[in-house]
């Protein structure tokens, strides 16, 4: 593993904050600790592919798959809501949103 | 410090993103309606709400006004483009991932000639438009003021969630100096107009149809390096881009001159004072960790497909522009008046129902507009295109000369009839009764001898003299040319 | 134990169709050996006695009638709890969707209620299908039928045990980097990796969108050909499903030989690091089907030892996209913070840290690390090439062989706990054989080929993307030619779980 690997809990601490999961400070020291292992092996993956080889995102090449613009069946408001944590006036109710996107 | 000021101290470079909804009948990715009104969360499906399990699937429709909209502001349609995740948490993003496009977009580098009150015409660089989908509606609840912040909770509506986007984003655009706010304001109307022209979107700004993001910076001078710039959010009507171009401008030349760095942020514009307020600052939140679509495969639009769609395209305003201006032989000046004055169209119409291109100039930026100033209208909403043609028409016949053309065109305007009925009904048909004219010019002629010796003297321009009372006693029906012929005629004979 | 529970999903077909007992009969038989042995194995999170029953009762009477029903109508199936049923509670193997009734159905679903098969259950499995001992699951570990001491693998474990207990005779499970194969092996049972695509992942919960397949699981090869058939074809609802035409999968298993076959032993995976008994099982069954007129060849696939490095970049990265939407505002689980203010960020922070288990959490944050931006390209960007090069590798082994060869996983079923000690990339290497075909999109088998101290051992047969018929071609007198040298794996297991 070279140094460069090595993941601080402050980056753990800032990737958790991205991916919106608290952690306490334990998680945050082990999670660096498996991240920097993993990282430390799998790295090498960027020594073996040269500028020459192709990404492949799709295991199978399908191309254009589209569908007709025909409107087709949709859920009821009460089938929407019916596993929402809360809801008011047909609507998701969800705490108050901080800062805007 | 004022705009006016800051234009004339620093550089302004703007860069604009403008989202369109697209008018397609179901969503991008999934089935459900594309409609507004109906009950909240119904036009929903397990993919609309992000279920687990749901998959997306692309809407043709959605890809196809994509690449009419490509086209028609000169883009390059991509071989090949793809769809990636944009992920960020927000509740109404119902996947926490917007499914858009990032290194692929399906149309790049084009360009769109804007032009401005008067007439002239800046091109605007595009650098890029993308598919993308829209997110729900948060209505926030509790709290003083109705926004985000104080809010106590948000409720959450989806039916837009899904809804299809192009997203159009500019190149930085330089060089518009103390025209910038008309430079932002007027492109936005102009995609606008091509939308509509498109019929890809009802493209209503006012509910959202169309909306704006508009970039600012300043810098010292045209050669130096871009200075950092603030994104203002959702401006959503051509006056207020204006006016929020023209309040970062001055914000941000204030805080320069004072020695301040301008934080590179977004900004939301207020309606009711014309300022923008900080955001949020760029930070690395703004990680959106793009990554390739995995549910959704590669897009290979074939060329037989973009050239049908070319062929479709109607004429955008720009090409009809630089058409007419090359078929009519008008100056630029003229061509400018007659877009100001919204009457291309009614002069192209008129052109095409027979009248010659300056004659239909001529009666629609003069009298028409005259009349129709009088009664406060659009000149196209007091006569037709067809009935000014008509008109030019019994000129070109000699039925009518200029003046009576005017009464003719007074009784049209006045609900009387098509010209020709007018011109019956009136009795205002150029005389072609030779005897009555030679009587006319003989009274004339005896009557004045004064102005006879002048005429004969050489002195040609005196013949309008004996015009007045000619024209009186033929009750203006005399056709002014064939009365001077007589004149001249009598005296010199 | 019974007569009915003993048989083959083909066998109670069989007896189906000629009237010999009754879908209600069969049904009721395995729903009776679940409740007699769910607290020793644990392999359902749901059972679903009474929409099961109503499935065989609506079958019997259509087959009575004469109607003409599908040849595995009133034949019962477990699905894994990451196939969506409408209606009935899917959770995922997750604390987050603990209480989830889906308001839509899934293909998978769908197809098995349209052909007539009763519904057992909802098996058990690691949290979002992340693990290969099913021991991260939010419902408790399942047990392996050969040994209660043992992981039963996973992800897709609940399946595997319902099969090798008798509980179900056919399983629906996922694979996405051997969570079909490697439990199958685990448990002396059959299962199947088809093409990407082949199988509509529409209403399959998400792991990682690239990678995931829908796999069917059985007693046998022929089992497992069959349910194949009834789950794979297109469908529009899922842009990735393959347009092809399906079929032939059962009569492959049945009527083919070895005789003329090449099967290539990848050179990468013939053992190094294994168990020995695994390594000797793997042997012996590669001799058996020389025996029988197969032609071993062995191929090399050098890209493939970077697979499970470049499995583990891209697998999270998409982890960490897909499993963003539980956040606690639409479905499923919300917590409030204990402290401080309470709002979207707050409640989405606090729902995500109690709704996921470490696994999960520790997914996320690797694949949120790999598509940082500055690291991208390095990561997942290099990850996507090596995908490239594993393609390559197969193409031109493919061109060598009809299918090729491996042990299934480097060891036998590990006892509970084990994974806790060893570090997390010595836990991922067990997935070493499975994870190229999903990175390559290619099918794959696994077929029991023996014991090793009284656990089954697995043998993986991959063939090319498209061509899964080539699996059954090999894998169906494989099976035949092993069971005729060694006798069928599974019953000495039903001799000693006879009860
Ligand atoms: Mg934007
Ligand atoms: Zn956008």
């Amino acid at each position: 593993m070279t140094e460069s690997s090595a993941i601080t809990p402050e980056q753990v601490e800032h990737l958790a904050s991205l991916s919106r999961i608290a952690m306490s400070e334990d998680e945050l020291k082990s999670l660096a600790g498996d991240l920097s292992t993993i990282l430390g092996n799998v790295a090498r993956v960027n020594e073996v592919a040269g500028d020459d080889v192709p990404a492949t995102s799709h295991p199978i090449p399908l191309t254009n798959v589209m569908r007709p613009d025909v409107v087709g069946p949709t859920l009821t408001s009460e089938q929407a809501l019916a596993s929402a944590p809360a809801a008011e006036d047909d609507k998701f109710l969800v705490p108050q949103i901080l800062g805007e996107e | 410090m004022k705009y006016e000021d800051a234009i004339k101290k620093y550089d302004p470079v703007i860069g604009i993103e403008v989202h369109v909804e697209l008018g397609t009948a179901t969503k991008m990715f999934d089935a459900a309606p594309n409609t507004f009104g109906g009950g909240a969360n119904t036009n929903v499906t397990p993919t609309s709400l992000g279920l687990p399990g749901s998959l997306p699937a692309v809407n043709e429709k959605g890809v196809e006004y994509a690449i009419k909209i490509g086209l028609a502001l000169g883009c390059e349609i991509a071989e090949t483009c793809r769809f990636a995740r944009k992920n960020y948490f927000y509740p109404d993003v119902p996947k926490d991932f917007q499914t858009s496009q990032s290194d692929e977009p399906i149309a790049a580098e084009g360009q769109v000639e804007v032009e401005l009150e008067d007439g002239t015409i800046v091109t605007v660089p595009v650098e890029r438009a993308h598919m993308e989908e829209d997110a729900g509606k948060n209505t926030h609840v509790g709290g003083a003021t109705g926004r985000i912040q104080g809010a106590d909770h948000s409720l959450v509506d989806y039916n837009r969630a899904g809804v299809p986007l192009v997203e159009i984003v500019t190149h930085p655009i330089t060089g518009t100096g103390e025209r910038a706010a008309e430079v932002a304001a007027s492109y936005v109307r102009t995609l606008r107009d091509i939308f509509r022209a498109l019929d890809v979107s009802e493209a209503r700004m006012e509910q959202g149809n169309v909306r704006a993001d508009v970039n600012v910076s300043l810098r010292e001078s045209p050669d130096a390096p871009l200075g950092t710039r603030t994104e203002t959010k959702n401006v959503n009507s051509f006056r207020s881009i204006e006016r929020a171009v023209r309040f970062e401008i001055a914000r941000q030349a204030t805080l320069l001159e004072a020695g301040e760095k301008i934080v590179q942020e977004t900004r939301h514009f207020h309606e009711e004072t014309g300022e923008t307020s900080s955001g949020r600052p760029k930070s690395d939140a703004d990680d959106y960790r793009y990554f390739p679509e995995p549910d959704l495969v590669p897009l290979t639009p074939s060329r037989d497909w973009v050239e049908q769609l070319r062929a479709t395209l109607p004429e955008l305003p720009a090409q009809k522009r630089r058409r007419l201006l090359a078929e009519w032989q008008f100056s630029d000046l003229e061509m400018r008046d007659i877009v100001n004055a919204g009457l291309l169209e009614a002069i192209e119409d008129t052109v095409t129902a027979g009248a010659k291109p300056a004659q239909a100039r001529k009666w629609w930026t003069g009298e028409v507009a005259r009349l129709a100033n009088q009664e406060e209208k659009h000149p196209t909403e007091i006569v037709t295109p067809a009935q000014v043609a008509g008109l030019v028409d019994l000129i070109g016949q000699g039925k009518l000369n200029d003046k009576l053309a005017k009464d003719v065109l007074a009784g049209v305007v006045a609900g009387e009839g098509e010209p020709a009925e007018v011109m019956s009904a009136r009795g205002l048909e150029i005389v072609e009764d030779t005897g009555a004219l030679e009587a006319a010019v003989d009274e004339a002629i005896a009557a004045n001898p004064d102005v006879v010796e002048k005429i004969k003297g050489g002195k040609m321009q005196a013949i309008g003299a004996l015009m007045g009372p000619i024209m009186k006693a033929t009750r203006g029906q005399a056709d002014a040319g064939k009365a001077k012929d007589l004149i001249l005629a009598k005296i010199n004979g | 134990m019974t007569a009915l529970t003993n048989k083959s999903a083909l066998e109670l077909a069989a007896g189906l169709a000629s009237g010999e007992f009754s879908s209600v009969e069969v049904t009721q038989a395995h729903l009776d050996r679940i409740s007699t042995t769910e607290d020793d194995f644990n392999s359902f999170i749901t059972v679903t006695d009474e929409a099961a029953l109503a499935t065989a009762k609506d079958i019997d009477a259509k087959r009575s009638s004469g109607e003409d029903v599908h040849a595995l109508a009133g034949v019962p199936v477990a699905l894994k709890d990451l196939v969506v049923t409408e209606g009935v509670r899917t959770t995922a193997g997750s604390k987050m969707l603990e209480n989830w009734i889906p308001p839509y159905e899934s293909t998978v679903h769908n197809k098995v209620k349209a052909a007539g098969l009763p519904v057992l259950g909802k098996t058990n499995l690691d949290e979002f299908a992340m693990g290969s001992t099913t021991e991260h699951s939010a419902f408790g570990n399942t047990r392996n039928p050969w040994n209660l001491e043992h992981v039963p693998g996973g992800s897709s474990g609940g399946a595997a045990a319902a099969l090798a207990g008798f509980q179900a005779p056919l399983s629906v499970g996922t694979d996405t980097g051997g969570s079909v194969r490697q439990p199958a092996a685990f448990t002396g049972t059959v299962g199947v990796k088809p093409t990407y695509g082949s199988i509509s992942r529409f209403g399959i919960i998400a792991m990682a969108s690239s990678l995931d397949q829908v796999g069917p699981m059985g007693r046998s090869v022929a089992d497992a050909a069959a349910l194949h058939e009834l789950l794979a074809g297109h469908d529009p609802l899922d842009s990735t499903s393959l347009p092809d035409e399906v079929g032939g999968f059962l009569g492959a298993a049945q009527s083919s030989e070895l005789k003329g076959k090449k099967l290539g032993v990848i050179k990468q995976l013939r053992g190094e690091g294994y168990q020995d008994g695994v390594r000797d099982a793997f042997t012996a069954a590669l001799e058996t089907a020389a025996a029988a007129g197969a032609e071993i060849v062995e191929v090399d696939c050098p890209a493939i030892s970077y697979a499970l490095d470049a499995y583990y970049l891209i697998m999270p990265s998409e982890v960490s996209s897909n499993l963003a939407r539980y956040d606690g505002m639409r479905y499923g689980l919300r917590v409030e913070p204990e402290a401080g203010p309470v709002t979207a960020e707050t409640v989405m922070s606090a729902t995500r840290a109690a709704g996921f288990g470490d696994e999960v959490k520790r997914r996320i944050i690797l694949g949120t690390y790999a598509l940082s931006a500055g690291y991208y390209d390095a990561y997942y960007g290099s990850a996507q090439k090596i995908r490239t090069l594993v393609q390559n590798d197969f193409a031109k082994a493919f061109a060598a062989c009809d299918v090729l060869v491996s042990p299934t996983a480097p060891t036998t079923a590990l006892k509970f706990g084990a994974e806790a000690a060893a570090d997390p990339m010595a836990l991922y290497l067990g997935d070493v054989a499975t994870i190229p075909a999903n990175l390559a999109g290619i099918p794959g088998l696994s077929l029991p080929a023996g014991l090793s101290d009284g656990l089954p051992v697995g043998f993986q047969i991959l063939a090319p993307a498209r061509e899964d018929v080539k699996l059954y071609e090999v894998a169906g007198p494989l099976e035949a030619a092993l069971e005729a040298a060694g006798g069928r794996v599974l019953d000495t297991l039903a001799e000693g779980l006879t009860k």
